[in-house]
């Protein structure tokens, strides 16, 4: 289903990998953060390697309350930093919820005080934002950007949106149709929330051009 | 309106005994105050006390016994079709021995002891414990497992947080039927082979003819088991479904 793929990320690095759906983004993830293992190659993770990983469900623990889905992935977790996190991502009064109480958007956000309240080494987002409304899918991508900027983290985001990757990312790589191959590595120097939409039109057009000429 | 039914049917049951007992003589069906006294009388002597007790530890050991090994090998069984192959002759023979046959083995081959008679009870529930918790593990959902298995939950939370309430469901329906079935065995183990419990005592007076003494001690046994019931396993349940009312 892959072809040929290497990338490294830096350290504290927030990279999109943007491909058209059916490309294998999804099993890309997966052998990253080490679920599937069926696959030639080496990927090597961070020293202490720990991985918060957001999935394009939620996965949550139905039985358990927000609270306790998030502090069992994460029992290190102090309650200061909880609080913060809960706040950051309008949680504060779900935490005592259920995930069958909660909103898809919601339980979105939870998936994502997860992985971050592990403090991870490496975070994956897989098409954490699909199948949202556009105005939420907004105060998302603020609130992620909001936690990316309070402690810079290794992230890896897959997705089939342009204009997600360009809004996040430092850097990009763009995936050919199947069997995929990294066909474009587009960096981004302005820091995000600060980029002018004219320098995103560019970057979209750069990526548009690339895709098409495969 | 719901009580009133229950209590109708209840008086209607004490109506139709007055009756029996009426036509079938005092003898063979003695009526609801006679046997309202010998309880008391039996309570009286410490006997029903003594009996109940015995009993009922004997169910709760052999019950304790037959789910946590049942839970153990019915989830190795869903996990692991290995397993699964390898165990499968094994179940199926168990389950259909028959009660008796292997309770009268296990009295000849350990002797009328204790051991053996919780041995022989738990034997008889644990294939039904291990095909409910196989069929509960088969259900488990991967999704979860690999959420546990990303965010290095260690073995313990997985169990505890991941796995057992899935089987929850699963656990309640193994219990349920496990306490009828085992309490009814027990009563059978008594008569053939112990000197004390429920079941001694209606072996004693089955030999005597004594009717009253037996629906003595049935009855208060059946009440017992009810109270078990509803204190104790449907609380439980409601407990570990908590989540799923709330989210109604």
């Amino acid at each position: 289903m892959l072809g040929e793929i290497s990338f490294a990320l830096a350290n504290g690095e927030v990279a999109a990998v943007v491909g058209p759906s059916g490309c294998g983004k999804t099993t890309l993830l997966r052998i990253i953060v080490g679920l599937d293992r069926d696959f030639e190659g080496s990927v090597v993770l961070p020293a202490h390697g720990r991985l918060g990983v957001v999935f394009q469900e939620p996965r949550l623990l139905p039985w358990r309350t927000v609270e306790d889905n998030v502090r069992l992935a994460a029992p290190q977790a102090g309650e200061t930093m909880l609080t913060a996190l809960f706040a950051t991502l309008g949680l504060s009064e779900h935490r005592r919820h259920y995930p069958g109480e909660l909103s898809l958007g919601l339980a979105r956000r939870v998936a994502l005080a997860r992985a971050f309240a592990v403090e991870p080494d490496l975070l994956a987002l897989d098409e954490p934002f699909v199948s949202l409304d556009a105005a939420l899918v907004e105060r998302l991508r603020v609130e992620l950007i909001e936690l990316v900027s309070h402690r810079p983290t290794t992230t890896l985001l897959i997705t089939h949106s342009i204009d997600e990757a360009i809004n996040l990312a430092d850097r990009i790589f763009l995936l050919s149709r199947s069997p995929a191959r990294v066909i474009a590595e587009v960096p981004i120097e302005r820091p995000r929330g600060t980029r002018s939409a004219v320098e995103l039109a560019v970057i979209r057009e750069k990526l548009r051009a690339a895709a098409t000429h495969q | 309106m719901n009580l009133l039914l229950r209590l109708g049917s209840v008086a209607l049951l004490l109506a139709a005994w007055f009756a029996g007992s009426h036509l079938l003589g005092p003898r063979l069906l003695p009526a609801p105050h006679a046997v309202a006294l010998a309880i008391v009388d039996e309570a009286r002597s410490g006997a029903l006390a003594f009996n109940l007790g015995v009993t009922l530890l004997r169910v709760a050991a052999s019950f304790t016994i037959a789910m946590a090994l049942g839970t153990v090998i019915g989830l190795a069984m869903g996990r692991n079709s290995v397993v699964n192959r390898l165990a499968d002759p094994w179940l199926v023979v168990l389950l259909n021995l028959p009660a008796l046959v292997i309770i009268v083995l296990a009295y000849i081959w350990a002797g009328l002891t204790e051991i053996a008679a919780l041995v022989a009870v738990a034997l008889n529930k644990l294939p039904i414990a291990i095909v409910t918790v196989r069929e509960g593990a088969r259900a488990l959902d991967p999704s979860l497992d690999e959420m546990a298995a990303v965010f290095r939950m260690s073995g313990w939370v997985r169990m505890r947080h991941v796995t057992m309430p899935q089987l929850a469901p699963y656990l309640a329906a193994a219990t349920r039927s496990g306490l009828s079935l085992v309490w009814k065995i027990v009563l059978i183990v008594e008569l053939l082979g112990r000197p004390n419990g429920v079941g001694f005592e209606i072996g004693t007076a089955f030999q005597l003819f004594d009717v009253t003494r037996i629906l003595a001690y049935a009855l208060t046994f059946v009440v017992v088991m009810l109270a078990i019931e509803t204190f104790v396993v449907q609380p439980f349940e409601r407990y570990t479904s908590r989540w799923r009312i709330r989210a109604a």
